[in-house]
């Protein structure tokens, strides 16, 4: 092998990959002195690309102290020994050939990187959004550090849950406390016939998984309630997808939303209509802004009463995903001081521009994110309630 | 002369048409004629002090009528009026 061809060496300058790692540990630097088109191929996470020949003076540049701890590897280790020896000649004292290179590393099972800083297969698998200059490696690698909460597993929660694990976001939360039942699965995507009555939550990372290993699910198999929506929301969502069934939890997510300054991407339909907008903390206009009085029940009934076309919420809740996917990568105008409304049977879109009140309970004058947390009502007194006579 | 846009729960009170137009040179001319051919619209959307009920948004031409003159918002002709009430549905 490698080694056969190799002068008689110092056993001291080269170590195995868990010697190199036992290394880094404690604070070597790591360079790989192979091409760009190698390193481009596959690369260790951690190391620094310097080709051989410029390597010597770049590591002596990079690291002027001859007394720096350093692992030098290429492909299988002849590349690199050679920098090793040429960098012992000029005094450097500790450092260490790689021996078997990324080959070794590779038979060792462990993973590699592309250039883009994302592992082969995710290379592969995001290409479509790599390729879109708005996105890039950068944003999927964001995407991909993103937490996004759904509240609600059903008919909104399944397109966004769907696409935004297949669209790489690292972390998403479920919020549910139902069981898939048969009526759903006109319009739940997430569930299945052979998961009637298993939890919504549970069956949703069944599917996600099956989507995208990358993603991490947190389940919260719970009612959203005043007594728990400060753990639950508090837990450093960068955005929140809003598709519950019912009011008093909608004053409630925004009650403790706003104080967090949490966006929330709110969706809602009925029938053959949906709405779609974005409250984002003080930069527009909170859902108390849009609904300071929450309508009497009979005003406002659920898709169980007045019924939803099944693929309603498979558009609505697609659009909730797309403005998450914005919000987390920074781009473009999301729907913030918008409402959007879908007319299915007319089939045409409306804009209708949402202004912050002054006067809001929740944002207006006077409000800020942080501080002392507000005292949460009781949201179902509050919609249960007759309006302001 | 403008055009209502009826929101669906509100539907039963207009005989299920989803655009009525009435005249005025107001919104609250226009809601006047509204409610004269659907009576029962009037107290789903004013209050007793006359004004429009606080879970009922309007926009004219896209803009809520309270951030501009209420009932007093001038119409133009052909203005598109939208209705709309909070909804609750989404996952269940």
């Amino acid at each position: 092998m490698i080694r056969g061809i190799m002068p008689v060496m110092d056993d001291s300058i080269e170590v195995d990959i868990a010697g190199a790692l036992a290394r880094r540990d404690q604070g070597a630097a790591w360079v790989d002195v192979r091409e760009p088109d190698e390193w481009q191929v596959a690369h260790i996470d951690g190391t620094e690309l310097i080709p051989l020949a410029g390597a010597v003076e770049g590591i002596v540049a990079r690291w002027p102290d001859p007394a720096a701890p350093i692992n030098v590897s290429c492909a299988s280790g002849v590349r690199s020994m050679r920098t090793v020896e040429a960098l012992r000649a000029a005094g450097y004292t500790d450092v260490v050939n790689v021996g078997g290179g990324i080959k070794a590393w590779i038979a060792e099972g462990r993973p590699v990187l592309r250039g883009s800083g994302l592992t082969a297969q995710q290379d592969e698998r995001y290409s479509r959004h790599v390729a879109i200059p708005e996105v890039g490696v950068d944003g999927q690698r964001r995407l991909l550090g993103a937490r996004v909460l759904l509240l609600g597993a059903g008919g909104l929660g399944s397109p966004a849950a769907l696409y935004l694990a297949a669209a790489g976001v690292g972390t998403i939360g479920l919020v549910d406390d139902d069981v898939v039942e048969r009526s759903n699965l006109q319009r739940q995507l997430l569930h299945t016939e052979d998961r009637i009555g298993v939890a919504k939550v549970d069956s949703a990372e069944v599917a996600l998984r099956g989507i995208n290993p990358d993603v991490r699910v947190e389940a919260f198999r719970t009612r959203l309630t005043a007594d728990n929506a400060w753990e639950v929301l508090g837990a450093g969502w960068d955005v929140i997808v809003d598709g519950t069934d019912n009011l008093p939890t909608r004053y409630l997510v925004n009650d403790v939303a706003v104080h967090l300054g949490i966006p929330v991407v709110h969706g809602s339909i009925y029938r053959f209509e949906g709405q779609v907008t974005v409250f984002e903390p003080f930069a527009g206009p909170c859902y108390r802004c849009l609904y300071p009085e929450p309508p009497p029940p009979e005003l406002a009934p659920s898709c169980a009463e007045g019924g939803v076309l099944g693929v309603l919420p498979g558009i609505v809740g697609s659009l909730q995903a797309t403005e998450a996917i914005k919000l987390v990568l920074g781009i473009g105008e999301t729907l913030a001081g918008r409402l959007l409304m879908y007319d299915a049977l007319a089939a045409t879109v409306d804009t209708l521009r949402l202004r912050r009140d002054p006067a809001c309970p929740a944002c207006g004058d006077g409000h800020e994110v942080g501080g002392e947390r507000p005292e949460l009502i009781d949201y179902e007194a509050f919609c249960a309630m007759p309006a302001r006579a | 002369m403008a055009t209502f846009r009826i929101p669906p729960v509100l539907r039963p009170l207009t005989d299920d048409q989803v655009k009525v137009e009435s005249p005025g040179a107001t919104l609250g001319e226009a809601l006047e004629g509204l409610f004269e051919a659907h009576p029962a619209l009037r107290e789903r959307m004013i209050d007793t002090d006359g004004t429009l009920r606080r879970f009922v948004n309007v926009y004219v031409d896209e803009e809520d009528v309270r951030t501009r003159d209420g009932l007093e918002t001038p119409l133009e002709s052909g203005s598109s009026v939208i209705v709309l009430p909070a909804m609750a549905g989404g996952a269940a």
